[in-house]
């Protein structure tokens, strides 16, 4: 299954307006439109280029430089476990194992309804309450195997 | 509010708002709303608080507070209700009903609801009297429970931008530079460079001068900027203020993790509510001088931590460091002087200019003045953000204020300085803490996290686990970090996977020292320090994998195996119970078996055991 997206060019050129159109800021414009469609779709990559005056490389650069940003459709639902070292030493492969079990998919993969995408991360800044991931902006902390299942199922039901 | 045309305008309104606290006389309830709370429910917790005053006909009598982090993350989510201090930790919305009838309505406290101590087993209800309070010094985050960050009537009340005025209008640059470096002040975000030369060098190049805040908060395990940023914003722009005041700049920029929205959110806030006031913008206070602060989002690189990486970033490119023939505060941002110094730095600028750079230099060690947040988290009882005086002693950290280690596990080592760090066994629990000292065992202080390990940490793992990080996170430029690291990850993951041999501990100690020599920045020299260390310090631990083939911690999977100790086992069931590969069996009250061809190793068996009897082979 593949995704057809409609992109809305009115919203990409609010938000490249909003920031002046400076190149300076292609990073958090792409932030920007990955927060509504989950990832930067490449088409918008020629259209960004001209719009702020700089090579298309760059912006594929910058694009694949940093891990915020992705030129793959994702998921509806952003699953980011968190591998820091905190999180590493109180058992996050464990639960990075369960999800790619219950998911069926590996780190880094999309579930074939896009409903979810699994992510590793490096340290979310939530140290204490590890291990901790983040399922777009809720952030669950002092996860366990079971507990974790039952979050996604949550989710599923949710969407459903 | 209107804009404060001066300083006294600035006294006038913190007068009338400490008036104003005083005479309402009201309860505060403040509940903790940073991050780490966060994740464990507190927006629940605040809708069922607000819910249940308003069914008792009490909202206007009591003032909740959304605070930023306490600190004591590991019992969140966090409730201390002023003016007396009672603390009650893991507040449960079930609870909500209990509290407001009892503690607010009549002022008795729900002993039951109260802190335990786990090492006394008794129960205490101020916050400062529990020891992992009692035992801090708070100078730069003791605030964060009693303002709302959002709040920047908060901030003033308890003193804000007094420094910010004090520079101004009583002290020339030069004096604040002067006081900064008889502080004693180092970066607190790694590098230790004493702060005020710094701002000396970066004063002397002419151009358009930046001012920029590094709260790209990398090394994983540490939050204490995070921290501060979400729950006291305006502490380290009243610092950025003070700094480009002293250095001449009128434009300054934060660069902050993507990754961290409440601390975005709160920034922007506090960035705007300055401006209405006119702490920043154009003519601050009234005093002539000019300085903006924008907000850059960064996107989840480690590397950008770096200082010439974190400006390419600012520029829009790719964060890729360049060498530093040239330093970034001669020509740093669009090839102007910048300074860059990172969030906690520029928090301790204002009590520095209050406090007086003397007061400041009594705290702490010879070479490292003043406190340091620490973020003590991994295998230890109190996890949380601990501010103690440089020169604490490790012992002092881990077991007076973070209660030791849980399960009566033993301490292995504590990892410190991220990535770029060491791991520090148990022969040097005394150390006393600060940039020097931790330097000399082969770690380093970096942003201050401090990861503790017990008997079930694999020191083997560990240093994987911190090359297969860093092996992500090169920029690539560089030949010695790229293929470097990627060689020694390849012979650890290899010595993990029981495919060691003899001459893999002397390949990576010469590959080491390679990319230590021969990299272009900070990321690669610091990159082999947590496999040196662990060879310093763990040698038996890698002739164990490689000759035993074993891994004595239960962590390498192909290295280990788990078995029912026949003494031990009481026949409780509850491992049989809980094993998903149902490999486990056995008649309650008697000996339990495992079927190693079931077992997976995942070791919850092990986990749940309470009498020890599942161990690692």
């Amino acid at each position: 299954m593949t995704k057809v997206l409609e992109i809305d060019w009115k919203m990409i050129e609010a938000i490249i307006n909003n920031y002046g159109a400076n190149p300076e800021a292609l990073l958090m414009i792409m932030q920007d439109i990955s927060e509504i469609y989950h990832y930067v779709p490449p088409e918008v990559v020629p259209v960004l280029a001209k719009r702020l005056g700089v090579r298309e490389s760059l912006v594929y650069g910058v694009a694949t430089f940093y891990k915020t940003i992705s030129l793959e459709p994702r998921g509806k639902y952003i699953i980011q476990v968190c591998t820091g070292t905190a999180c590493h030493v109180r058992g996050s492969g464990k639960i990075l194992e369960a999800l790619e079990e219950k998911l069926g998919v590996e780190e880094g993969g999309t579930t074939n309804d896009y409903l979810f995408t699994l992510e590793a991360v490096r340290c979310i800044g939530c140290c204490a309450s590890g291990p901790v991931m983040t399922v777009n902006k809720e952030t669950h902390g002092g996860l366990d195997r079971s507990s974790v299942l039952q979050i996604i199922d949550g989710y599923k039901k949710a969407a459903s | 509010m209107a804009k404060l045309k001066n300083q006294e305008a600035l006294e006038e309104l913190r007068k009338q708002l400490q008036i104003k606290r005083q005479k309402e006389k009201r309860k505060v309830i403040s509940l903790c709303a940073g991050s780490g709370c966060g994740a464990y429910g507190t927006a629940k917790v605040h809708a069922a608080l607000m819910d249940e005053l308003e069914k008792q006909g009490l909202k206007n009598e009591v003032l909740v507070k959304l605070t930023g982090c306490h600190g004591f993350c590991e019992k969140g989510p966090i409730m201390v209700i002023h003016p007396e201090g009672i603390f009650y930790p893991q507040v449960k919305e079930e609870k909500i009903a209990d509290i407001v009838e009892k503690t607010i309505k009549k002022g008795e406290v729900v002993e039951a609801l109260t802190f335990k101590d786990p090492s006394t087993k008794k129960r205490i209800v101020h916050e400062q009297d529990i020891p992992f309070y009692k035992l801090q010094h708070r100078v730069i985050f003791g605030n964060n429970g009693m303002i709302e960050p959002t709040r920047i009537e908060d901030y003033i009340a308890v003193g804000g931008y007094s420094a910010l005025s004090k520079a101004l209008f009583d002290l020339s640059p030069e004096e604040i530079i002067r006081q900064v470096k008889k502080s004693g002040l180092r970066g607190r975000g790694g590098g230790g460079f004493p702060t005020g030369i710094k701002w000396e060098t970066c004063r002397r190049h002419d151009g358009d001068r930046y001012i920029i805040c590094n709260a790209d908060e990398g090394d994983p395990g540490a939050y204490m900027d995070r921290s501060l940023l979400e729950g006291n914003p305006h502490s380290v722009l009243e610092g950025m203020i003070i700094g480009a005041f002293a250095v001449g700049s009128h434009e300054g920029y934060v660069y902050v993790r993507h990754e961290y929205p409440l601390a975005v959110k709160n920034l922007v806030i506090a960035i705007q509510s300055a401006e209405e006031l006119g702490l920043l913008g154009k003519n601050i206070l009234g005093s002539g001088f000019d300085f903006d602060v924008k907000i850059s989002r960064g996107g989840g690189a480690f590397v950008c931590g770096e200082s010439t990486a974190l400006m390419a970033s600012l520029e829009g490119k790719p964060g890729r460091p360049r060498a530093k023939y040239v330093h970034t505060v001669a020509k740093g941002f669009r090839q102007n002087p910048s300074n860059l110094n990172n969030v906690e730095t520029w928090a301790n600028v204002p009590v520095i200019i209050n406090q007086g750079p003397d007061w400041y230099a009594s705290i702490g060690t010879e070479g490292s003045k003043g406190t340091k947040i620490f973020s003590l988290v991994g295998k230890v009882v109190n996890t949380g953000l601990v501010e103690v005086p440089m020169g604490t002693p490790l012992r002092s950290i881990i077991y007076d204020i973070g209660g030791g280690i849980p399960k009566k596990r033993k301490f292995k080592a504590v990892q410190t300085g991220g990535p770029s760090g060491g791991c520090i066994p148990e022969a040097f629990l005394d150390l006393r803490v600060d940039f020097d000292e931790l330097t000399k065992v082969g770690s380093m202080m970096g942003s201050g996290g401090m990861i503790v390990m017990d008997q079930d940490t694999c020191m083997v793992d560990v240093a994987r686990y911190f090359l297969d990080f860093l092996n992500g996170e090169s920029c690539g430029q560089c030949t010695p970090c790229r293929e470097g690291i990627k060689q020694m990850l390849d012979v650890l993951t290899d010595i993990c996977e029981g495919r060691g041999k003899e001459g893999d501990i002397e390949l990576l100690e010469e590959l080491g020292s390679m990319i230590q020599k021969f990299s272009l920045c900070g990321l690669g020299t610091s990159a082999p320090n947590p496999v040196l260390t662990t060879i310093l310090y763990f040698r038996d631990e890698y002739e164990a994998h490689i000759r035993d083939k074993k891994c004595p911690a239960g962590v390498c999977k192909p290295l280990f195996h788990y078995e029912v100790d026949e003494k031990a086992c009481t026949g409780c069931h509850v491992c049989a119970a809980k094993c998903p590969q149902e490999a486990i069996t056995g008649d309650k009250k008697k000996v339990h078996q495992l079927d190693q061809g079931k077992c997976v190793k995942c070791g919850i068996c092990y986990d749940a055991c309470k009498f020890d009897a599942i161990v690692v082979r």
